[in-house]
Order: C-alpha cells, then structure tokens, then sequence
C-alpha cells in the first residue's frame, strides 16, 4: 500500500487534465462506449442543469490521516492544502445567506485543519437544518488531542458520516491500512457512548460503504442490513443509515484501476449499469462544492479534476447563489459513477 | 477469430445471443433476471449458489461473474471458498457414489 499521495510521488495521474484525457480516451474515443454527454442528451438532459442548492459542501483541506487506496481526493499526510481562517470567514457569510439546507464538511481528515473547531463552532450558531462533518474514524483515535471529538460534536449537533468499507478486518485494512479496522471500531464505539448512532437518538451517525476494488456497490439496503447485523454481533455496534457509494475513477482509484488492469472493464460495468432515472437527481444538481482555497465547483469530483464552475461566479469571495444557479454543469465519463444503479451521492443512493 | 476458446472480453457480449433470436433471448433474459431476483432465497444466498454451480459447471465467464457480483454483495472470499467446496464436493460425492455401483457390480461378477 502507497504511504505517499500521487502528488507527492509527482504521479502525472495527480493532474486534473491529465485524468481527464484517460477519461475522454480509450473506450470512449474508439466508440465502443458513449460518452456521458450523448448518454444524458438521449434522455433531454444534456446541458445538465442545477435544481433548487440543497447542500453547500466544503472541503477544509486534503491534509490526512490516511492514505487509502481508493482516494478519489489523494489526500494524505503530505497534502499541504489545507483552508485557511479567512476562506472560512468568506464560508460563514456564505452559510449565513444561503438558501441550503445542509452544510457538508469535508476533506481529508476535516479534523486536521487548525480552525477546525472554531470553523465548527461558529457555522453551528448560523440556523442550519443538517450539520454534516464527514470523519474518517480513525482520526478519532488517533492522536489524544482528538478523543474529545465525539463530545466536540455532540455539543455542536454535528451529523457525523463515517467511511467504513467492510465490517470485516481483512477488507477494511488492504483498503485504508493496517490497524484501520481496529480504531475505526473504538471510534465507532467512542461515538455510541456518547449517543450517536442509538436508536431513536437525535445524535445522527451514518456509514458509508465503497467497494474496496473494480466492483460495483451492491443493493443499500441489503448491505446495511449485513453492517448492522455484523457490527451489532460482533462488537454491539450501532449505526442509523448505510450509504453506499460508487468509486469513481479518479486520482489514486483512477491509478489502482489502471495499475491492476481493471480500468477498461470498470467503466463497462459504470455504463452499463447507467440509469437514466438517477440522472434526475445525481448531487451535483442539489450541492455546490467549495475548495480549501475557495473556487467553486459542481462536485468533490470536479474539484479535484480542477473543474471549476462554469459560471461567472467561480470563488466564494463573489459567491451569487442566483448566477450560480444558472449555470450548466460540468460533466464528463466519470460521472457515469453517479448514474450507476441506484445512482450514486455523498448521501448514498439517488433513486 | 480469436485464438483462444474463451475470451474475457465476450461476458460483455452476452445479450448480443438475442439478436439471433430475439423471442428465446428475451425470455431467456426476462427468467434469468426473475431467479436472482430477492425471493424465498436472499440475492445474496443465490449468488453463492451461483458461484458454487459455476465451478461445477466449470464456466469461466459464470466464475468471473459470480465472484464480481458477490464483492458486490458484500460476500467475503471465506464464504465464496466454502461455497467453491460445497459444490466440489456434491461433485466429489457424485463421482464417489458410483462406487457402489462398481462395488455391486465387482461383488456380481466374484465367486
């Protein structure tokens, strides 16, 4: 397993258009599958449009804990992108005016940014609905100056979203590292104690499920039916949703799918299994997406592809939910991966 | 052609046997998506038996594609090797049986 990013590796796969040109390439340009724009355009779609902004997601830095094989962020710990006080000042005006009702932090580990916690404090006192941080879990453990997430979170009614990729040992850890399994479980069990996660609980505590490999995600429901009832056995673990989210190709998973020959046959199974109902609601029609340095994109995918939004409002410091709304929205192959199945969102299924 | 009898590359192919006969090919389709669909068995109980026939069958694209559809599931490589045994050995027990046959037979044919 990698222990440094793409980029520190100086991998030309950390290029955006360098991603971009793999994915308008091979099976798309010989014609043997279509491009996501002819797919989307047969349906009335094409341009993509936005719908009502349901969620402001952003991304406080790349800096992490972990260095997981499948990163579509190739974050890690020598990631040194990392949003600063005054961008998250910009954020809060932003979060104070908005029309959303969910704000969605993430990253890398959101934890490792310095603000953090004030960032957190003070986006909580601005009236939002659904307070998402996404925690990686082992952040939770793994340093003492972060053991008081849990409580942190709980007093800021903070909805915690957390990957766990199997509820077996061996799965979790050729995925996200050795020993990953182990904390995750503390943390998870740091996180019950404190409420989160107990039935009838207001304290919101999901799951995310990735496949760890060239694999499409199974039914939701039937898999969070398999979590719970494992995670409750073996180790008296409790969670609210499961959602279960499609790797799409790129960065590190782009390179594994490469590397391991998977890559051709993997978006096959993406476009084969694209469903013109999902369409009508993949996340990028209901989220902008901010990055740590404060430009503004269509989803967490563009924006690490650098595909910033097609609009005349593009930075947070001229942020215009009006204009933005107005845009079209930027796609390409690798959004086949929000159409798959039962489609496919930060929140788990769109259909 | 190709120079192998099998070819990974021909599992995608699979539908394109209806554009030689359309009304067998689509029924064919239509049965095959109702028996894996969630019944008295769990999709994921069949796609182990699944795998388990694939092996007695000895189909490489079956194999190929039952193991994908269990990562799927969520099945773990433990339960797909149990279900690997279980049908060797149901085919194991199927040749072993016979033995009584010869046994039969042997004893028959002995003074």
């Amino acid at each position: 397993m990698a222990t440094k990013s793409l980029k520190a590796r100086q991998d030309e796969l950390a290029i955006g258009n360098k991603q971009l040109e793999i994915l308008n390439g091979g099976p798309f340009k010989e014609g043997e599958l279509p491009y996501f724009k002819d797919k989307i355009d047969q349906i009335g779609r094409f341009p993509l449009r936005p719908n009502k902004l349901e969620i402001l997601q952003i991304n406080v830095g790349y800096m992490c804990n972990q260095v997981c094989e499948h990163c579509h962020v190739d974050a890690g710990p020598d990631r040194k992108e990392i949003m600063t006080k005054e961008t998250m000042a910009l954020c809060l005006e932003v979060i104070k005016n908005t029309g959303a009702h969910t704000l969605d932090l993430t990253g890398g580990a959101p934890e490792m940014n310095p603000n953090f916690r004030w960032f957190v404090e003070e986006a909580s006192k601005l009236g939002i609905k659904d307070f998402i941080v996404r925690s990686n879990l082992t952040i939770i453990r793994a340093n003492k100056k972060y053991y008081d997430l849990p409580q942190f979170f709980k007093k800021h009614n903070v909805h915690v979203i957390s990957s766990m990729p199997h509820y077996t040992r061996g799965k979790t850890d050729k995925q996200r590292g050795d020993g990953v399994f182990d904390k995750s479980i503390q943390a998870l069990k740091d996180l019950n104690a404190v409420g989160y996660g107990m039935e009838n609980s207001p304290l919101k505590l999901d799951l995310v499920y990735n496949p760890s490999g060239a694999f499409l995600p199974g039914n939701q429901e039937a898999m969070e039916r398999d979590f719970k009832k494992a995670l409750k056995e073996d180790f008296d673990i409790s969670f609210h949703q499961l959602f279960a989210i499609t790797n799409l190709p790129i960065a590190r998973f782009l390179d594994y799918l490469i590397a391991s020959e998977n890559y051709e046959d993997y978006m096959y199974s993406l476009v084969e299994a694209y469903n013109p109902v999902a369409v009508a609601n993949v996340m990028c029609t209901n989220t902008i997406s901010v990055s740590w340095d404060g430009w503004l994109y269509d989803c967490d995918f563009n924006q690490m592809l650098g595909l910033k939004v097609a609009s005349t409002v593009k930075h947070i410091k001229e942020y215009n939910e009006v204009i933005l709304n107005n845009r079209e929205i930027i796609i390409s192959q690798h959004c086949y991966g929000c159409t798959a199945g039962a489609g496919s969102s930060c929140q788990g299924n769109v259909i | 052609m190709a120079d192998t009898y099998y070819n990974p590359a021909d599992l995608r192919k699979f539908g394109k046997i209806s554009e030689w006969s359309e009304e067998l090919g689509t029924k064919f389709f239509d049965y095959y998506g109702k028996v894996f669909e969630e019944g008295a068995l769990s999709a994921r109980e069949k796609s182990l038996i699944a795998l388990a026939v694939s092996h007695v069958v000895k189909c490489p694209y079956c194999i190929d594609a039952y193991t994908k559809d269990g990562l799927e599931k969520g099945i773990t490589k433990e339960e797909m090797m149990e279900a690997v045994h279980v049908g060797a050995a149901i085919e194991g027990g199927a040749t072993l049986v016979h033995g009584v046959q010869m046994m039969n037979k042997y004893n028959k044919l002995s003074m």
